[in-house]
């Protein structure tokens, strides 16, 4: 069947790039697994975005405030406590975008009226740039020139430096992160995201209270981000006010637009492409490639407004696929709904 | 005490009053027909009680709980179902996965997250499609479906949270008369579960299956009563002669 078809070539990628990222270091130099690694951390905050507007239709021009937010968290956390133990630093970048993407959403979203896509995406675009701003007239974080030299994360006795061990580090807690999106999109729950980003209004009268799982969704993500701030914050060593602002939350939407949103994978392809691309362009074409990765960015969202993930899997095999509970869990259902199709 | 009863219920646009003072009640178990010329306040009156719109003025209670300021997400937890004149289903999704969008809504965020609650509403989806003739096309998407069949996806989509009032507008437009026969032995049937009131432009359909019949004439309550009675009614016989 079609959805089948589609559901086992997504699977396949998924497997084949969790293959290609497993074996990837073992023929790559020492700053070549270093960009990787920063990757897959900005693979994390391109599936925080995916999750709220792939999936549960909140446009969020703002996740660069949780990840920059819980970068300079745990930066505050190791230079003034001395704090660096993994233990704890990353669980508070967790809880630092969970809360304060509850906050967020406590203004932007809990209000009587359900508020339009502009006023979210404008109001997390402010909010963003709000601390950027913030950050960089605050001596006490740096200014302008932010937080430099944090000392390495621990695990005990033994430090977490960038290579390898951070590669792997930074590749467990991608994969776990995945897993966890792609179980909740593929629940009861993904189902209930799928009705709300369709038709808000009508979800209401059924009886869910659609502003409050849309707060839910939106404090997960930003756990999310704030947990990819927190690996950013320690694998660059520093934390500047760029990692709150404006340019990185566009970037993120750009990363999951680029790859397909709805899908999880596809905003994991977009920051692969657009990163190696950056990549090889930039060493290629010191002085132009700005201009070179701008054309190839408006050049995908025109023909492929699918994003790269729709050369694979079409929109019409999405639907139906992507962000839904399979009725074909239990074998009775299955064979319940097969025998109607 | 009625399940349903609004209390000098207005509504204003600017100027324009689309209900004025509207006294209107629902008893358990009835199937109430509101009838009335185009723009007599009928769909606006439903509105206002699912919570689409907030009343200008009034009061509506539902169970003996005032609702009035309640949002449409509070009312469907209160027992209160509708279904939309114009179609709103969700096309993208699959015919079974529209139902089951609005079975599970009174589901708590824990078993949805893990879906403990699918398996067991697994029965009910199919049941509901098998009464509503939409077992055959569970699979398909919802916006392949014809006119007809869309409107009987909202009904059964609308009667999943076995509320304690269903509300109605218009729901057999664009059906055939052999649809529209079926409709209104099902919601026959149906009123042994809930209370309905249903808007409906088919005067012969509504005389078939209501009890009870209110018309409602630019804004205001003309009448009510059995529909024998609203047949006699001279006021009424007036208002249709002279304006449908």
């Amino acid at each position: 069947m079609l959805k089948t078809s589609a559901a086992t070539r997504v699977a396949a990628l998924e497997l084949a790039l969790l293959a290609v990222f497993a074996v990837l270091p073992a023929g790559l130099q020492e700053f070549r697994v270093i960009f990787v690694t920063r990757v897959l951390i900005l693979a994390l905050l391109a599936l925080s975005f995916d999750l709220v507007w792939g999936f549960a239709g909140i446009m969020s021009f703002g996740q660069a405030l949780f990840f920059g937010a819980a970068g300079y968290t745990v930066a505050l956390l190791a230079r003034d406590a001395g704090i660096t133990s993994v233990f704890v630093v990353l669980p508070a970048a967790v809880g630092v975008g969970l809360v304060l993407a509850f906050v967020v959403a406590s203004f932007l979203l809990l209000g009587r009226n359900p508020p339009s896509l502009t006023f979210v995406a404008l109001g997390t675009l402010t909010g963003s740039y709000a601390a950027d701003r913030l950050a960089r007239g605050w001596y006490y974080l740096g200014g302008q020139n932010g937080i430099p030299s944090i000392p390495p994360m621990t695990a005990g006795p033994w430090q977490i430096t960038e290579g390898l061990t951070y590669y792997y580090l930074a590749l467990a807690l991608l994969v776990g992160v995945y897993l966890v999106c792609r179980f909740l999109v593929r629940s009861q729950l993904g189902l209930a995201l799928a009705g709300v980003r369709i038709n808000e209004a009508r979800m209401a009268f059924f009886g869910y209270r659609v502003q409050s799982l849309k707060a839910i969704v939106f404090a997960v993500a930003g756990a999310i981000a704030g947990l990819a701030g927190g690996l950013y914050a320690f694998h660059e060593g520093f934390v500047w006010p760029n990692m709150l602002g404006v340019i990185l939350s566009t970037q993120i939407v750009l990363y999951a637009l680029f790859g397909g949103v709805g899908t999880l994978i596809g905003a994991v392809i977009g920051v692969v492409a657009i990163e190696i691309v950056s990549f090889v362009l930039s060493d290629a074409y010191p002085t132009i490639w700005p201009i070179m990765l701008g054309l190839l960015l408006l050049g995908v969202i025109l023909f492929r407004p699918g994003g790269l993930i729709s050369v694979l899997v079409p929109r019409r095999e999405r639907i139906g696929l992507f962000g839904l509970a399979r009725p074909g869990r239990s074998q009775a259902r299955a064979e319940a709904i097969d025998g109607a199709a | 005490m009625a399940l349903l009863e609004t209390r000098g219920v207005t509504k204003a646009f600017g100027q324009l009053a689309a209900l004025s003072e509207v006294d209107f009640v629902v008893e358990g178990g009835q199937l109430h027909g509101l009838i009335g010329p185009n723009g007599s306040g009928k769909s606006t009156l439903l509105k206002c009680i699912a919570g689409a719109e907030l009343p200008t003025r009034g009061r509506i209670h539902l169970g003996g709980r005032d609702i009035t300021e309640a949002t449409p997400s509070e009312r469907a937890r209160a027992g209160l179902s509708l279904k939309f004149q114009v179609t709103s289903v969700f096309p993208e999704l699959s015919v079974y996965h529209n139902v089951l969008l609005a079975l599970q809504a009174h589901s708590p965020l824990a078993a949805l997250t893990f879906s403990r609650t699918r398996d067991g509403l697994h029965r009910r989806v199919m049941e509901i499609l098998a009464e509503l003739r939409l077992r055959d096309r569970a699979a398909a998407a919802a916006g392949v479906l014809s006119h007809g069949e869309q409107q009987w996806l909202e009904i059964a989509m609308a009667l999943a949270s076995r509320p304690r009032l269903l509300l109605l507008d218009e729901p057999t437009g664009g059906m055939s008369l052999e649809e529209r026969r079926a409709t209104g032995q099902l919601l026959v049937a149906l009123k042994r579960s809930c209370a309905i009131v249903v808007v409906e432009h088919d005067l012969d359909f509504i005389r078939e299956i209501c009890d009870v019949l209110t018309v409602l004439d630019q804004g205001r309550v003309l009448e009510s009563g059995t529909v024998e009675q609203i047949q006699r009614s001279r006021k009424v016989q007036e208002v249709y002669l002279t304006r449908v």
